[in-house]
């Protein structure tokens, strides 16, 4: 009983909805992606009581939405999980399935690729359509120093798992209309092998300086403790920290956790980006084994300009500004 | 006693990654090798499970012949013995292939198995998607992303954080885990420890036939997924400089680099048309 047209699924992963919007943004991709293969967009939701989130997928896009509703379902679990989806993907035969990169995502991608036999890449931060009609994945590794593009040729479905946040949601519009299609809970399922004892919510772990992938420094050419504060602003659209010179913590604009360098944290994120910070030895020590040096200092020769693989002539908080623009543009796009 | 295996990879040493200035890409054949940094938390938690309860650690590892050395430094650690799956035709295995050759090795070799550890990810493919692969070949349950584990009896409990939530979770052996590198530090190699694991370490060296699969098996034909490039989205040329007004600045800036800052926080920068 295969559809008629060919059809992209996104996994409808609901936990944590108002955190995680990954599944809404996937929709939004698949919704760009679908005419080029002339497909239709299918949200796949499991779980307890879960019209509100239906309504909500298909209002950002959904095209039809596959649904089991069964209290058995009420919590995720891997292998049952793993094992519905299967046959619904037997069932209807997808083209490519889609799946966020959050934890549960990750752990059941894989194990439905494995069942379903086929390929599936992981944590995309790009998806396109080629010219041979095959989903163009992009993904990292190496930390991010290497980028790979990746298909899956042959296999269908044609699988992806994608870093939240790679893509923008389709605004909600309740107006849209989509299928719902019912699947009943089967008779016989295999019994979860995996007991959940407990389960709490627990604030997501603080991200430390040392561990960041993007790293935000500024030194005393910020100016002020007030105009210090638009680098947090830059940092958190970069998802990533604030590092600080040394009179810059004690002039108390910022926390001395803060600090970078001989006295304070070694750092080594793949960009760093230093703005108005002449380049002392004891705060350049902090970051040898950082990737992509972005400096921006209104004095072409400070040492930081000669060290830096981008040196920036131009007043530290104009240029701030600037590319805290260009950067909701584009990450909004 | 119970029976342990951990599954080992060797990965390029990142400090030190050779690339090519011309083509942007990795010279992975000149790379010095290390143990996984992921498998290593994974085999001390193994360790710990042998000192406290008795074990016979295997450690597996399926790469090029230099990855015996992942499995002689697990020797010295404490493992009891090797597996090196090598052969040319294992070549180029993506994450299904892998799960599938580490399953059938696992079964020929430790058919006994107990619990089977692996790291998380690994940190040159950062797919963290054999462990959950390798549960489903053996048919086995299997919990990815574990902190801390507790043996009691034949049932093992886990907590592990999976999202925004905090989850123990239990399953009865035989299973999989995969470790994150949160607990567990690796303890160190001791020198003499070493060269006793490459005087006298039991290493058991398997090719593709040994382990019976198709003569026509390769994995590089076999494996679902293409590679169709890899292209580093680092810039070469340094200490590259930029004046101006700061918006046309920023726009330079992005024009050159936002492959660069887009793989590093994860989102697609590039103007859309
Ligand atoms: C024992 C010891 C240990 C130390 N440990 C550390 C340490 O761990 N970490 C650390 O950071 N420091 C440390 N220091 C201090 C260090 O030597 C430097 O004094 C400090 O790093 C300088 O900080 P800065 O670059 O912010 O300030 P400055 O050196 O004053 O530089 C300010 C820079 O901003 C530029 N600028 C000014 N206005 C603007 C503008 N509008 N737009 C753009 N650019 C502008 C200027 O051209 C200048 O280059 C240590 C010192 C000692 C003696
Ligand atoms: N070639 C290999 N040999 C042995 N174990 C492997 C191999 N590749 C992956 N693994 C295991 O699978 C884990 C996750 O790897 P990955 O899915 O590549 O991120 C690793 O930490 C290892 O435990």
């Amino acid at each position: 009983m295969m559809d008629a047209e060919r059809n992209i699924w996104v996994f409808g992963d609901y936990r944590n909805y108002f955190q995680n919007r990954v599944t809404l943004q996937l929709l939004s991709r698949a919704a760009d992606l679908a005419p080029k293969i002339n497909a239709r967009v299918g949200a796949v939701i499991l779980g307890s009581h879960i019209n509100e989130y239906v309504n909500e997928y298909i209002a950002h896009g959904a095209q039809k939405v596959y649904l089991i509703d069964h209290p058995s379902l009420a919590r995720y679990s891997i292998e049952t999980y793993t094992t519905l989806i299967e046959g619904l993907a037997r069932k209807y035969l997808p083209d490519i399935v889609l799946v966020g990169a959050t934890s549960f995502g990750r752990e059941l991608a894989p194990r439905l690729a494995k069942r379903l036999d086929t390929g599936l890449t992981a944590d995309c931060i790009r998806l396109d359509i080629n010219a041979d009609g095959l989903l163009e994945q992009t993904a990292p590794s190496f930390g991010g120093n290497l980028l790979a593009r990746i298909v899956t040729p042959v296999s269908r479905p044609q699988m992806a798992t994608v870093r939240p946040g790679s893509f923008q949601e389709i605004p909600h519009d309740s107006s849209r209309q989509g299928m719902v299609i019912c699947e009943p809970m089967p008779k016989k399922l295999p019994k979860e092998r995996m007991r959940l004892i407990n389960y709490e919510r627990k604030p997501p772990r603080g991200q430390r300086i040392e561990e960041a992938r993007v790293v935000v420094c500024g030194g005393r050419g910020m100016g002020s403790k007030n105009k210090f504060r638009k680098l947090y602003e830059l940092a958190q659209l970069l998802g990533g920290e604030v590092g600080a010179t040394r009179p810059v913590v004690y002039s108390g604009w910022a926390d001395p956790e803060a600090l970078v360098g001989q006295a304070g944290k070694q750092i080594k994120p793949q960009v760093l980006f230093s703005f108005g910070i002449s380049g002392a030895i004891q705060h350049t020590a902090g970051f040898n084994n950082a990737g992509l040096v972005i400096a921006v200092n209104k004095n072409p020769n400070a040492t930081m300009m000669k060290i830096a693989d981008v040196a920036i002539v131009a007043d530290a908080n104009q240029f701030c500004s600037s590319l805290i623009k260009e950067l909701k543009k584009r990450i909004r796009n | 006693m119970i029976n342990l295996v951990v599954c080992i990879k060797q990965v390029p040493m990142v400090s030190e990654l050779p690339w090519d200035a011309h083509t942007g890409t990795l010279k992975r054949e000149l790379a010095e090798g290390m143990m996984n940094p992921a498998c290593g938390h994974a085999l001390e938690a193994a360790l710990q499970i042998k000192e406290k309860h008795g074990a016979h650690i295997t450690a597996v590892t399926m790469g090029p012949p230099m990855a015996e050395e992942v499995l002689r430094e697990a020797i010295a650690l404490g493992a009891d013995r090797g597996i090196l799956l090598t052969d040319p035709r294992m070549a180029g295995a993506d994450t299904f292939v892998t799960s599938y050759i580490l399953a059938r090795a696992i079964e020929k070799i430790c058919p006994n198995f107990d619990l089977i550890f692996c790291g998380c990810q690994t940190s040159d493919s950062e797919t963290a998607q054999v462990g959950p692969q390798l549960s489903e070949e053996l048919d086995i349950p299997g919990a990815a992303n574990v902190e801390k584990l507790d043996l009691t009896g034949r049932s093992l409990r886990i907590q592990r954080l999976s999202d925004n939530f905090l989850e123990t979770l239990e399953f009865d052996l035989p299973g999989l885990i995969t470790l994150t590198t949160q607990h567990y530090e690796p303890r160190h190699v001791s020198l003499s420890g070493m060269q006793q694991a490459f005087e006298f370490g039991e290493i058991v060296t398997l090719t593709a036939a040994d382990l019976g699969l198709d003569p026509e098996f390769k994995s590089a034909k076999n494996s679902p997924t293409r590679i169709l490039d890899v292209f580093s989205p680092v810039a070469q040329n340094k200490n590259i400089v930029m004046k101006g007004a700061p918006k046309k600045i920023v726009e330079q800036l992005f024009l050159k680099f936002d492959d660069k800052i887009g793989g590093a926080i994860g989102k697609d920068l590039k103007e859309k048309t």
